[in-house]
């Protein structure tokens, strides 16, 4: 296989950028996306050219390290899969594909398809946990959890934290990455007694933290790897206004 | 002999009467006192959270842009605890004797005995933080079994139980830096330890955005590194996973333990070309209701499996060990794996793979049951493969994956250096020369959470006088300079060759000779090719870009050049050690087959001491004593 790629190239967070053309052949097409990133950089490489950066690391799916937006979509066309599950049998032959890095204010490219998503870690400091020190739990089987809403909260647990739903949204919005760690805690008793200020705290964080308002589009779920609902939004909402309510 | 510091007194109460005289140090001290933590997975992670609730000053590196990113997140299968929930008779004991006896008799009692101990508050800890485990209908928590056990003790949450614990640990952790108690340093590698009268005082860290260097000082080091199957290039470590924190720590004086025991993973999906930049696990798991097999008659290995009777395949892990079949240890599982497919009985285009099985599960159980085990298993096998595992089975080969050498500690996870402690993947200490599966998650747990907290209070006790050290001082000068002159060389070689060309030499070597099957010849063929990889990558490598900028390119020039110095001493000590244990094995070494310990002359572990980079390394032994449990062949017949 053959491929023209438009790639998003920026040397730091402070200069412009631009994209630039590069072409491949010999693509194999049980390779990764990310291992045909490799074969170009390591052409870069021999030609004395600087490679493409780009983040990855686990290239398993699940640590949400890759994050590239694809011929306008953020991991690619393919439905529920990360960057790095995406293979160049879900392409072309002579396809050109465009690359860029997430686009959002409060993503900043550091360099080329490479963002800061440390505003993710700031959420979750606001809130995003239970207060249990090391040492103070009780037996795990003392509080029986109903199954259902055990499986409903591991179904939130499972986002990878990408940041895919804030390049989808048009608001750059980070809604769904926040509802999904405040309903993991909201539907186990565990979490329950800071339920509210949890889901305060995260919203205001995530609002200082620049991200823009949710408008219901539901780009978030159609885009993300793990299939996050945005039922998980309709909770953090009523949680939202019934702690505003509250306060 | 080095001394592990084991407590005196019967097994069963060295750790609580351990804990109970250790010194403490008082709040007020504790806010006065620096401790550096290096990794954020489950082990570091956990430990930096725990030190802040303390109330340390805790400052938390990782190489990945978030903690939450550290590859802990990429183990599935589960975690192991005593809790006995199931009432199969399951105990302290018994998960003691289940790990020594999967470590093959190369790991310490006292540690593992902890360990067994600790692991049942581990789960308690994780429940309360909200980590999502499976749970049966009536609300109580669900476990299944897993390789090397007879019982039901592994506690999971769906396929991503990794996932899940680490995800706890960055939430303890995160609320530790926003409390103030902790500082995080993400996008910044440690490449450099600094001693000073002997003991560790700080590091010097790598800012992967800018490429600036930074000094930090602490009254200890704590090193969660990781492991370094890496070394092999294919692993299913993560593609930043690294041995440089270690590697650096040998360097200045910490031994480094068993360096040749290394795990590799039965279940994994085979190789498909040279351009494959890593290889993915199947979880164990699978193995519960999954068959292995392979076809009894060679001519048979190009059908499609559905193709092939009954009577013509060979299912030979339960024919070769009848009272553990499929479910038998990692080693022996990938040794099996190994041996039909020298036979020439592998099957797929390489003829590199075996089959994992699931017809008679889907027909025992229905299709639904093993999607909900195994769904997101069987999705990731269909994204890798392009095959549908519900109606062919699954072709799988074995993969590095995890190792059990790491860093010397002795009882109190305390490195040969003062003040620099080991936990996690990165020391030696738990698993002896095989873990079992979903052990690994519960010692990161164990040391972060239970045992280093602890134990580290036992040294800083004496150090709550010590000022903190200007990162002026001589000693973080030289070394900052000692880095500063080694990535100004890597970039100005300018050579012909890439950094991946240099690491996918060295582990194909590494896979050939330092494997799954070891002998003297090759070993000593190996050194040869190391050292010759060594003087090429220093006068041949093409690092592109500069030093003060982000440049993953020389992050990985870095890693590679200590890949292939620790290469070398992982071959000296498997040509040290003759004998076969666990995952190392010797094809001198064997009965039919099968791994032939030598207790009489090893017995013990193998501590290496750093002697200069074109010396010999000094071997320290710690000998293994088992007072609890009686050395025996380890059978899973």
């Amino acid at each position: 296989m053959k491929f023209t790629l438009k790639i998003w190239r920026q040397k730091n967070t402070n200069t412009a950028g631009k994209f630039v053309d590069y072409q491949i052949s010999d693509v194999n097409s049980d390779m990764s996306f990310l291992e045909m990133m490799d074969v170009l950089n390591d052409e870069l490489v021999r030609k004395g050219e600087e490679p493409v950066v780009f983040d990855h690391d686990c290239r398993e799916g699940i640590c949400g390290m890759c994050s590239m937006y694809i011929n306008g979509r953020a991991h690619g066309p393919k439905r529920a899969t990360t960057t790095c599950q995406l293979y160049m049998r879900n392409f072309s032959d002579g396809e050109t594909i465009t690359i860029e890095p997430w686009r959002a204010s409060s993503f900043p490219v550091l360099r080329d398809l490479s963002v800061d998503r440390s505003s993710f870690d700031n959420i979750i400091q606001a809130g995003g946990f239970i207060s249990v020190n090391t040492g103070q739990a009780q037996d795990a089987n003392s509080t029986p959890v109903n199954k259902e809403d055990a499986d409903l909260s591991m179904d939130a647990a499972a986002c990878i934290g990408c940041g895919a739903c804030v390049a989808a949204c048009k608001n750059a919005s980070a809604m769904l990455f926040v509802s999904a760690k405040v309903s993991q805690f909201a539907l186990l008793p565990q979490g329950q007694s800071e339920r509210s200020e949890r889901v305060l705290a995260m919203v205001n964080t995530m609002e200082e933290e620049g991200f823009g308002s949710c408008t219901n589009t539901g780009a978030c779920e159609a885009e993300c790897p793990k299939e996050i609902s945005i039922s998980n939004i309709a909770r953090l909402n009523r949680d939202f206004l019934a702690a505003s309510i509250m306060k | 002999m080095l001394d592990s510091r084991i407590p005196e007194g019967p097994l069963e109460e060295k750790w609580t009467k351990h804990k109970s005289s250790i010194k403490l140090v008082n709040p007020a001290n504790k806010r006065k006192i620096d401790v550096l933590v290096i990794g954020t997975g489950l082990a570091g992670g956990s430990a930096a959270a725990t030190l802040g609730e303390l109330g340390y000053n805790v400052k938390v590196f990782c190489f990945q842009d978030s903690p939450r990113r550290a590859h802990s997140i990429a183990a599935q299968g589960g975690i192991n605890a005593a809790k006995n929930y199931k009432n199969d008779g399951d105990s302290v004991h018994r998960l003691f004797y289940d790990t020594i006896k999967g470590g093959d008799f190369r790991a310490r009692e006292a540690n593992v005995h902890r360990l067994a101990e600790v692991s049942v508050d581990i789960i308690d800890q994780c429940v309360a933080q909200g980590v999502p485990f499976a749970r049966e209908y009536g609300g109580l928590l669900d476990n299944r079994s897993f390789g090397g056990s007879q019982v039901s003790r592994t506690f999971y949450a769906r396929g991503q139980t990794g996932q899940q614990l680490l995800l706890g640990a960055y939430s303890a952790l995160e609320r530790q830096v926003g409390l103030g108690n902790v500082k995080q340093y993400t996008r910044h590698e440690m490449v450099e330890i600094v001693n000073i009268d002997g003991k560790a005082r700080g590091i010097i860290a790598r800012n992967l955005i800018n490429g600036k260097l930074e000094k930090f000082f602490g009254h200890a080091v704590v090193l969660a590194t990781g492991g370094y199957g890496n070394v092999f290039f294919l692993s299913t470590n993560a593609m930043g996973s690294n041995v440089t924190a270690s590697w650096k720590a040998y360097k200045k004086g910490a031994f480094f333990g068993n360096p040749c025991f290394t795990q590799i993973h039965p279940t994994c999906v085979p190789v498909t070309g040279s351009y494959q930049s890593k290889l993915t696990l199947m979880s164990e798991s699978l193995r519960n209701d999954g068959r292995v097999w392979v076809p009894k008659k060679k001519e048979d290995c190009k059908k499609r499996p559905q193709d092939i009777a009954e009577e013509d395949r060979d299912y030979y892990l339960e024919r070769k060990y009848p009272s553990f079949g499929n479910l038998a240890p990692r080693d022996i599982a990938s040794r099996a794996a190994k041996e039909a497919c020298d036979d020439g009985r592998g099957v797929g285009v390489s003829g590199l793979a075996v089959y994992l099985d699931f017809a008679d599960a889907i027909n025992r159980l229905g299709k639904s049951v093993v999607e909900a085990r195994y769904g997101n298993l069987f999705d990731m096998y269909e994204h890798i493969t392009n095959e549908n595992p519900y109606e062919m089975p699954m072709r799988i080969y074995p993969a590095v994956h995890y190792t059990m050498g790491g860093t010397w500690v002795d009882y109190n996870l305390m490195t040969t250096v003062p003040g620099l402690y080991a936990i996690g993947e990165a020391n030696f200490s738990d698993h002896g020369a095989n873990r079992l599966g979903a052990s690994a998650l519960m010692q990161g747990l164990a040391d972060g959470y239970f045992v280093l907290p602890y134990t580290i209070g036992n040294y800083l006790a004496d150090e709550i006088f010590t000022k903190p050290i200007s990162t002026d001082h001589p000693a973080f000068l030289e070394a900052e300079n000692e880095v500063k002159d080694r990535y100004n060389k890597l970039i100005s070689i300018k050579g012909k060759r890439t950094v991946d060309d240099f690491h996918k030499e060295l582990g194909k070597v590494m896979w050939d000779y330092c494997g799954m099957a070891r002998d003297k010849e090759g070993l000593e063929k190996a050194r040869e090719l190391i050292k010759q990889i060594r003087k090429e990558f220093w006068s041949d490598v093409n690092v592109p870009g500069g030093v003060d900028e982000m440049n993953p390119e020389l992050d990985k020039a870095g890693r590679v050049a200590d890949f292939i110095e620790l290469g070398e001493l992982m071959v000296v000590d498997a040509l040290n050690r003759n004998e076969s244990c666990g995952g190392h094995f010797r094809t001198e070494y064997q009965d039919a087959g099968e791994a032939k310990r030598n207790d009489n002359d090893y017995a013990y572990v193998a501590a290496w001491e750093f002697n200069g980079i074109d010396a010999d390394p000094v071997l320290h032994k710690e000998e293994l004593k088992f007072e609890n449990i009686k050395l025996a062949v380890r059978s899973y017949k």
